[in-house]
């Protein structure tokens, strides 16, 4: 144990405590909240603005570039931000075995989320 | 005689919700939280509905007849207010990130500036939803 800094030789080597990837952690999911503040209510005013289109009204506005933009940005941070706030749940509730299967299920499915989102939009907005 | 390990037996868990009395405050903490997993569904029905555009008109009236009924509608609903409420509760926990707000008095009143906005915000959305939707 290190005397000045209360902590064994292996926690500092793993990188591990609270001024480490606890501090990113943090800091990423108040930067990417700040984010979501605009981008949630741009797309919430969007939504209801939409109420009751049809399918081509719809890819008629997400087509146009200042959406496409909006869209793949929100979608980057929201699941960015849920994976983030989904992480500290599991680490709350779940233990040993089952939270290390439930951290890697819930990040690969944001993962895979995120992706089909936005390749959803770049289809619709690139697509022939 | 073997003494009784300690670890057998079963441990309280913290914080006692059991015996402790809700207040504004926690309601608001765990509503937080209940309401950030409630829109983690709500994202994956917003890729549902990406993708069914993405699909065609027919896959795209599919899932906008899901949405249109009752189930869909109230499905729709309690994601608005959970949006309203974790944008409400998230710009008060950035406040306080900030180092402003800890005065018990303020506390409480944020706590009722967030119940009171987020009903306001989504009673408002649907409104505005329900005139242009007709």
């Amino acid at each position: 144990m290190d005397r000045q800094h209360m902590r064994s030789p292996l926690a500092r080597a793993m990188g591990l405590g609270s001024a480490k990837k606890g501090v990113e952690h943090w800091w990423a999911e108040r930067v990417l909240a700040v984010a979501l503040i605009p981008l949630t209510l741009w797309f919430v005013a969007s939504i209801i603005a939409q109420t009751g289109s049809d399918h081509a009204t719809f890819i008629t506005w997400l087509r146009m570039p200042v959406t496409t933009i909006m869209m793949v940005l929100l979608l980057v941070a929201l699941f960015h931000h849920t994976a983030l706030g989904l992480q500290v749940v599991i680490e709350d509730y779940r233990h040993a075995g089952s939270k290390f299967a439930a951290l890697v299920i819930m990040r690969l499915t944001c993962f895979g989320l995120a992706t089909a989102g936005i390749i959803a939009v770049l289809h619709i907005a690139f697509g022939g | 005689m073997m003494p009784t390990s300690p670890a057998k037996r079963p441990r309280p868990l913290s914080p006692n919700i059991q015996i402790y009395r809700p207040q504004l405050t926690s309601v608001l903490s765990i509503a937080n939280r209940i309401s950030g997993v409630v829109l983690s569904l709500g994202a994956v029905v917003l890729v549902i509905w990406l993708l069914a555009a993405a699909a065609g008109p027919e896959a795209y009236a599919v899932v906008q007849g899901a949405l249109a009924s009752w189930l869909g509608q109230v499905v729709l609903f309690g994601c608005t207010f959970a949006f309203f409420l974790h944008l409400c509760g998230g710009i008060r926990h950035l406040v306080w990130d900030m180092g402003y707000g800890y005065e018990l008095s303020l506390i409480y009143a944020s706590g009722w500036a967030v119940v009171a906005g987020s009903v306001a915000l989504t009673v408002l959305a649907w409104i505005a939803s329900l005139l242009l939707g007709d």
